[in-house]
C-alpha cells in the first residue's frame, strides 16, 4: 500500500442505531441566523465525553440529521452545547428548538485538535465565522492548562460585526493578560472601532516563535488555505498547522462514501488534518 | 489637526517597514519633504476625489477606508495600522484619492508631499524601480485580499 | 466472514469434507437444487430477464438461462443462443450480488413522536437463509471487498445477512467480452471464499459438473446429493475449463503503481477528454459489485408523528452527493468522474487495502457512452504528468 500518510480514524455508532432523545435546555441567539444549543439527555442517562474538534448527528425528528460540531466545554458534565447557523431545512429546525424541546444525538465522532502537539510552544488560533465553534473547547482546554502552553494568539474573522459568534465571551477573553484575541469583520459600519479586512491581514500583529509554534485553523477552506499559506511564509512548519475539514456527511462512520476528501473519510480520518498531510489535496479543485 | 514636525524624519522612516533597507541615501532625500500628521478619532484623513497630494506610512493607531454608496449605510471595507502605507494614486494621474480614509483610533503617520516624490522617483529611475518593487505587493495584496472578502466566504 | 450457516439443527457436518471434489451429472442438478431448498436456502441465482441475465428466485431449473450466452463489448449487451445447453455458459449481467448483501433500500429504524421526545422502533433482523447460485471468482472478491467495507463501518444488517448466505461458485467457462478478471488478479479461478464451487464441463457428448467443497456449510447441502468421487482425470478437465477461460480476456488493465498514477494526476487532460462523453447517468456505480455509497433519509408519513431512517443507494456521480452548504463540491463531471476511477482503483487502496475493483467489466458494458476504464487507465499511463495547457500557449 502506497501513501505518504496514514489517518488516524475514530468510530462512533452507526446510522443503523439510532439517535438518542436530548432535551434542550437552554437556546442562546448568537447571531440573526446562529444559534447556541445546550443539550441534555433525558432520563438522565450519561452523554459520551468528547474532545475539542469532535461532532455529533443531531436529528431533528421528521427532518434529517446534520453534522454540527461540539462548540462547549468537555469538561461541562453531561451534556453537549452545539452552534448551529441555519443552512437548510435539518439546521433550520433545529435552530426553531426551544427549551423542553428534544433533538437527537448521535456521536461523538471525528478525530479532535491535538493538544499535546501545542504543549511548550506557542498557539496560534485563526478562526472564520463558524469555524469559532468548533475551535472553542480546545480554547477552554487551553485556558485550563494554560502554564503548559507559551504564547496563545487568537484571530477571529466574521462576515459583519453583528455575526461575531460568542460576543460576551469574547470580550472577557479580551481581559486576559494570557492571551491575545484580535477580531477582525469583511465590512463594517460606522460603530465598529476594530479591524475589517482578511484574518491573515492581521498575522503581522500576532507575536509567536513560527519554529515552534502549532496552529490551530477553521473555517471557510479558502481561508483555511490562506491562512496556512501565510504561516508557512513566516516559517511555521507544514507539519505544525492543524485544520478542519468540511464534507457532506450522512453516516460519520465512514461507510456511505459521502464525505470522501482524497483517500481520507472526512468523518472518521478528520474532521481534525494535520496540514502536510492534506496539503497536495487542498491543491486540487473540484477535489 | 496637522502638525509640522521635521525633526528627525529620516529615522522614523527607516523605522517604518515599508521603507526599512532602502539606500540610506535616497532615505534621506525621500525625508526631505516629509512631515508628521496626527489624527483624531473620527477625523478625515483624505476624501475620495480630492487631489491625492500626499503618500502616508501609518505608525500608530487604526485607519478606515470606506466606500461611500448613495443608499447605504457607510461601509469600511478596510482597516490599516501600524506599519501599513496609504495611497498610490499620487503616482499616475489623474492624482485623485479612490477611497476616504477616516482616523478609528487616535494615528500617527509620516506624509510624502507627493510632487516632491514623484520628481524625485523619475530623477532616480533606479531607486524609483525599487520604490515600486515595494509598492506594488502592498497593492497585490490588497487586491487579493479584496478578492478573498469579495468571495463573501462568511454569507450564504 | 468465510462460511455460512444453513438453518438446520446446528450440528456437525456430515457431508462431504472441505476440499474434497465430486462429479454431479447433469441429469442430477435438480436433486441439487431440491437439496438446497430442503436445507433452507432460498435459491438466486442467475435468470434471463428483460433481454439480460439478471439474478432472481431459481426455483427450478428451468429458470436459469440454459442454452444462452451473452455478447458484450463496452456499451454492448446481448443475448444470444449457445449451440449447447450449457447452464452457466455466459460471463455477468447488470446485477451484482450485492442487491442482497446491501439491498438498494433498507429500512433501518422507525420512531414515533411522544411527549418525551422520540421513541425508536429498532428494526428486526431476521434475514433469510440465501443460496447464491453461480458466483463468479470475481464476485468473490467483489463480495470480500464488500465485507471489508461493511466490517469496517460496523454495519450489523450487512453481517447478519452475510452470515445466512451460502455462496455456489461457478468457474467462469468462458471470458466475456469486457472482462478483466486476470489483470486484477480476481479470477477467473475461484481460489477461495465459497462454500462450494462448481465447473461445468461439457464434452464428448457427456454434462457434467465438477463439485468442490469449500466448506462444512457447502459439504452439509450435498448429503443426499447423488455425487461419485471425482478422478483426477476429471479434476484437470475441469482445470482445463478454466484455463482457456484465463487465456480469453476481453481486456486488460495494467495494475502496476496505479495508486500513485492516478493520485498523481488530478489534472490530467484526459480526464476532461473522458467527460465529454460521461453523461453521470450512474449506470457504472449501480452496476460495479464493489460499489458501496448510500444515502440516509429521513421519511415522515402523512401525520408526522411516525418516521422511518431508509438507506439507499446512492451514486458519486450524484449532483447532490457532494452538496455542501448548498452546492456541490464536485460541480464538474469531469471531477466526478475523476473522483469514481481514483477511488476505485487508486484510494480504495488506502482505504481498504486493495483495489476496489474486480474485472469484472460490468462498468464498460453498461456504461451508456461505452467508456471503458481500462482504456482510460492507459491513456493516463501513456502520458503521466501531463497537464491542460492553457489555449493558445506554445511557440
Amino acid at each position: 500500500m502506497g501513501g505518504e500518510s496514514s489517518f488516524a480514524g475514530s468510530s462512533g455508532p452507526p446510522p443503523s442505531v439510532a439517535p438518542v432523545p436530548f432535551e434542550v435546555r437552554r437556546t442562546t441567539s448568537e447571531t440573526p441566523d446562529t444559534v447556541t444549543l445546550e443539550l441534555r439527555p433525558k432520563g438522565g442517562a450519561a452523554a459520551t465525553r468528547f474532545r475539542p474538534g469532535q461532532f455529533n448527528m443531531l436529528y431533528a425528528f421528521g427532518v434529517g440529521e446534520a453534522a454540527i460540531s461540539i462548540s462547549g466545554d468537555p469538561e461541562e458534565p453531561g451534556g453537549y452545547r452545539h452552534t448551529v447557523r441555519v443552512a437548510g431545512r435539518v439546521s433550520q429546525a433545529l435552530a426553531e428548538a426551544t427549551p423542553g424541546g428534544v433533538v437527537g444525538v448521535r456521536g461523538p465522532y471525528g478525530t479532535p485538535w491535538p493538544l499535546e502537539e501545542a504543549v511548550d510552544r506557542d498557539v496560534v488560533i485563526v478562526a472564520g465565522g463558524l469555524g469559532l465553534p468548533p475551535l472553542r473547547p480546545l480554547l477552554y482546554e487551553l485556558l485550563r492548562q494554560r502554564p503548559r502552553f507559551g504564547r496563545l494568539e487568537l484571530i477571529y474573522g466574521a462576515r459583519t460585526p453583528k455575526d461575531l459568534v460568542f460576543y460576551d465571551e469574547i470580550q472577557h477573553w479580551r481581559t486576559r493578560n494570557d492571551l491575545r484575541f484580535q477580531t477582525t469583520v469583511d465590512t463594517a459600519g460606522r460603530d465598529w472601532y476594530g479591524d475589517v479586512g482578511l484574518v491573515t491581514a492581521r498575522l503581522p500583529d500576532a507575536r509567536f516563535e513560527p519554529s515552534k509554534t502549532v496552529a490551530f485553523l477553521c473555517g471557510p477552506e479558502i481561508m483555511m488555505k490562506l491562512t496556512a499559506e501565510a504561516l508557512l511564509a513566516r516559517g511555521v512548519p507544514p507539519t505544525a498547522i492543524w485544520l478542519s475539514m468540511e464534507r457532506n456527511m450522512k453516516c460519520a462512520v465512514g461507510l456511505c462514501g459521502h464525505c470522501q476528501f482524497g483517500p481520507a473519510f472526512v468523518c472518521r480520518d478528520g474532521p481534525v488534518f494535520r496540514y502536510s498531510d492534506v496539503a497536495r489535496y487542498l491543491a486540487i479543485r473540484e477535489l | 489637526m496637522n502638525e509640522n514636525d521635521s525633526t528627525a524624519t529620516e529615522l522614523r522612516l527607516a523605522d517604518h517597514r515599508f521603507f526599512r533597507g532602502l539606500d540610506p541615501e535616497f532615505l534621506a532625500r525621500l525625508g526631505e519633504r516629509s512631515y508628521t500628521r496626527t489624527f483624531d478619532p473620527g477625523a478625515l484623513i483624505v476624501r475620495e476625489g480630492d487631489p491625492a497630494d500626499e503618500f502616508l506610512a501609518l505608525f500608530a493607531g487604526k485607519v478606515a477606508l470606506e466606500i461611500i454608496v448613495p443608499d447605504r449605510p457607510r461601509t469600511t471595507v478596510q482597516t490599516l495600522g501600524p506599519g501599513d502605507v496609504l495611497g498610490w494614486s499620487w503616482l499616475f494621474p489623474p492624482h485623485r484619492w479612490r477611497v476616504d480614509a477616516r482616523a478609528v483610533k487616535p494615528t500617527r503617520a509620516v506624509g510624502l508631499a507627493a510632487g516632491h516624490l514623484r520628481s524625485l522617483l523619475d530623477g532616480r529611475p533606479a531607486d524609483g524601480y525599487v520604490f515600486l518593487l515595494r509598492l506594488l505587493p502592498v497593492i497585490a495584496q490588497r487586491l487579493e485580499n479584496t478578492r478573498v472578502q469579495l468571495l463573501d466566504l462568511h454569507g450564504r | 466472514m468465510t462460511t455460512s450457516n444453513a438453518p438446520s439443527d446446528g450440528s456437525a457436518a456430515d457431508g462431504p469434507p472441505v476440499g474434497s471434489c465430486h462429479i454431479l451429472e447433469r441429469t442430477d442438478f435438480p436433486a441439487f437444487l431440491t437439496a438446497l431448498g430442503a436445507a433452507g436456502y432460498q435459491v438466486v441465482g442467475p435468470t434471463v430477464r428483460d433481454g439480460s441475465i439478471v439474478y432472481g428466485e431459481i426455483r427450478e431449473e428451468s429458470d436459469l438461462p440454459i442454452g444462452w450466452t451473452d455478447r458484450q463489448d463496452a456499451g454492448k449487451y446481448r443475448l444470444e443462443r449457445r449451440a449447447d445447453a450449457a447452464l452457466f455458459g455466459y460471463a455477468v449481467g447488470p446485477h451484482s450480488w450485492k442487491k442482497y448483501l446491501f439491498p438498494a433500500h433498507e429500512r433501518l429504524w422507525s420512531a414515533t413522536r411522544t411527549d418525551d421526545g422520540f421513541a425508536v422502533v429498532a428494526e428486526p433482523s431476521d434475514p433469510p437463509a440465501r443460496a447464491f447460485l453461480g458466483v463468479r471468482a470475481c464476485e468473490l472478491a467483489a463480495i470480500g471487498i464488500q465485507d471489508r467495507v461493511f466490517a469496517a463501518g460496523g454495519d450489523a444488517g450487512y453481517a447478519a445477512r452475510r452470515a445466512r448466505t451460502l455462496r455456489i461458485a461457478v468457474q467462469c467457462g468462458q471470458a466475456g467480452g469486457t472482462c478483466f478478471c486476470v489483470s486484477m488478479n480476481t479470477g477467473p479461478a475461484v481460489r477461495g471464499g465459497h462454500d462450494l464451487a462448481l465447473t461445468e464441463v461439457l464434452s464428448d457428448g457427456r454434462h457434467w459438473f465438477l463439485v468442490e467443497v469449500g466448506s462444512p456449510a457447502g459439504g452439509e447441502v450435498l448429503r443426499g446429493v447423488p455425487l461419485r468421487p471425482a478422478a483426477n482425470a476429471d479434476r484437470d478437465r475441469a482445470d482445463g475449463v478454466v484455463a482457456r477461460t484465463a487465456a480469453s480476456m476481453g481486456r486488460r488493465m495494467e495494475t502496476d503503481g496505479i495508486r500513485n498514477l492516478l493520485l498523481d494526476n488530478p489534472e490530467h487532460p484526459r480526464w476532461a477528454v473522458v467527460a465529454e462523453r460521461c453523461l453521470a447517468c450512474a449506470n457504472c456505480t449501480l452496476a460495479c459489485p464493489t460499489c458501496f455509497c448510500h444515502t440516509t433519509e429521513e421519511v415522515p408519513d402523512l401525520t408526522g408523528d411516525h418516521v422511518e431512517r431508509w438507506r439507499r443507494w446512492d451514486s458519486c456521480f450524484n449532483s447532490g452527493f457532494s452538496e455542501l452548504h448548498g452546492s456541490p463540491v464536485r460541480k464538474s463531471t469531469e471531477s466526478r468522474y475523476r473522483q469514481w476511477m481514483t477511488h476505485k482503483l487508486s484510494t480504495w487502496y488506502d482505504q481498504f487495502d486493495s483495489s476496489g475493483c474486480v474485472g469484472c467489466g460490468r462498468c464498460i458494458t453498461w456504461c451508456p457512452v461505452g467508456i471503458d476504464i481500462t482504456e482510460e487507465v492507459g491513456a493516463i499511463r501513456a502520458t503521466p504528468g501531463a497537464r491542460a495547457a492553457p489555449v493558445g500557449k506554445g511557440p
